[in-house]
């Protein structure tokens, strides 16, 4: 079973730079859709730790909302626009590349280096509850029901937000 | 020595999986592809391949080999990764699904109670890939091919969804293998035939297949998001086509049609698989047959078509079916 462990520690890694890579690719693509396609990925990756961390359900939630319907609205809003000779402005140039350096380490060390070193990670001996759908779902409707109710009123302000938008656009022509 | 002992099953369960993956979709190709091209000539009163080999069999060999050896063009001004990325990301995603198809009760990669939803996550990546094929081509026609390929298939996956999940509501499970279960006495298209009927023409629309092939049409659109695609890349989005209808059917064989059940056959212990093959491929003939036989409908009519009539009646379904199910 050892060969197991090296496979998962193997396949840990790869999905850590994958979700590295694409959140790169997705700050410093000079073409919008390369932007989006290294969300993509990202977001791929993080799916994947998910199934490492043994909730394969989580996991592919991720797939098919963030990368099948988030992503794929994302990239048609960018088609609409841009073309593959439309390149982004060099925007780290001059002082801007000390300040912006700054600030990421400034982010990066007051959020995440402190956040980890701060908290105590307990080694879970056995699985905490099985993630199966059954367990998802009570946890969600029974626990977390206040915020998941909370959670469906965005989501319908989101949509009626959107028709009223897309209303307004129509009339105006028309008129 | 001994670990690898150890883990031998599952390295061969593997291997299997992944042998047998490669043969379903090749293999379905084959044989889909030489279908449709004879099954359209012969609906068009006409022989359909007939040079190579008897009653042109070969016909497919030979366009295959063909495929392989025409030069990869890449337009000039194409944004090269992505244009090589994209069938790429078609083809490659299809093999997962078929692990969790339950060709019969005991052929299966792998049974988990997430099994729709695996198909279901799966499919979604080969939309990604026809709108990196269509924008990267940087043709006009790719373009409107792709963003008719993305409305399409965001709309018609809600009904799809709906129709499954009124089923999922009598099952309890996402695991196929336990939908294939829960219809040992009565198949679900006899309880279901509003969400059947709703889920094939959904399936239709999914895999851009005529009456509703708008991202391909290739009266308008010379060949949709695939216009620029040559050779083999070409053939990964064809492979990719027929992967997915074969999952599609397969989905709706193990939904509605009972999966693998049917009359067990004599001396054979895995006689499911012969009939859940043949409930798949009675499916796709009849995808080949509409396709064959309607006109293309135009792009208002198939919007309308899904988010006025089959949307309600999916939801309406779905209604009706929680209420049956908390009442019984």
């Amino acid at each position: 079973m050892i060969v197991f462990e090296y496979i998962a520690e193997i396949l840990f890694y790869a999905l850590v730079c994958l979700t590295f890579t694409g959140g790169i690719v997705a700050v410093r693509a000079k073409l919008l859709m390369h932007a989006v396609l290294g969300l993509a990925a990202t977001l791929f990756g993080v799916a994947g730790l998910y199934f490492h961390l043994g909730s394969p359900f989580l996991a592919m939630m991720q797939i098919l909302i963030y990368v099948g319907a988030v992503c794929i609205i994302i990239v048609m809003g960018v088609m609409l626009g841009n073309t593959p000779d439309q390149l982004a402005a060099k925007n780290l140039t001059g002082r801007n590349l000390p300040l912006a350096l700054l600030a990421c380490l400034t982010g990066f060390v007051s959020l995440f280096v402190a956040t980890i070193i701060r908290t105590e990670f307990t080694v879970a001996t056995e699985k905490v509850g099985d993630m199966s759908i059954e367990f998802v779902g009570e946890s969600l409707l029974l626990q977390y029901c206040l915020a998941f109710e909370l959670i469906s009123v965005v989501l319908l302000t989101a949509i009626l937000g959107a028709i009223i938008l897309a209303r307004g656009g129509r009339e105006g022509k028309t008129s | 020595m001994e670990i690898f002992y150890s883990i031998l099953p599952d390295l061969i369960r593997m291997v299997v999986c992944a042998i047998c993956g490669a043969v379903i979709v090749f293999g379905n190709a084959l044989v889909m592809g030489y279908a449709e091209r004879k099954l359209a000539g012969h609906i068009m009163f006409r022989p359909g391949p007939m040079e190579v080999g008897p009653h042109g069999i070969y016909q497919l060999v030979v366009d295959g080999l063909k495929l392989m050896g025409k030069q990869l063009v890449i337009p000039k001004n194409a944004d090269k990764p992505l244009f090589m990325l994209a069938p790429l990301l078609a083809f490659a995603p299809v093999f997962v699904p078929l692990l969790v198809i339950p060709f019969s009760d005991k052929i299966q990669g792998f049974d988990h109670d997430i099994g729709l939803l695996v198909i279901l996550a799966l499919a979604s990546i080969n939309l990604l890939a026809v709108l990196i094929g269509g924008w990267s081509s940087n043709n006009k026609y790719s373009l409107f091919g792709a963003f008719r390929a993305v409305s399409q298939n965001v709309a018609y996956e809600i009904p799809m969804l709906l129709s499954l999940l009124s089923i999922i509501f009598m099952t309890n499970t996402f695991s196929l293998k336990g939908v294939v279960a829960a219809q040992s006495p009565v198949w679900f298209i006899v309880i279901q035939p509003l969400a059947f009927l709703i889920y094939l023409v959904a399936i239709v629309a999914e895999t851009n297949r005529a009456p509703f092939d708008l991202p391909e049409a290739e009266s308008e659109l010379t060949a949709g998001f695939h216009t620029e695609y040559s050779g083999m890349s070409f053939s990964l989005f064809v492979l990719g086509e027929y992967a997915n209808m074969f999952i599609v059917s397969s989905v709706a064989t193990v939904f509605f049609l009972g999966g693998s059940s049917g009359i067990p056959l004599p001396y054979f212990e895995y006689s499911g698989i012969i009939w859940f093959l043949l409930k798949v491929y009675l499916l796709m003939f009849f995808l080949i047959w509409i396709r064959w036989t309607y006109p293309r409908t135009r792009f208002d009519q198939l919007m309308n078509f899904c988010w006025k009539y089959l949307i309600p009646f999916s939801l309406v379904n779905l209604l009706i079916t929680v209420v049956m199910v908390k009442l019984l």
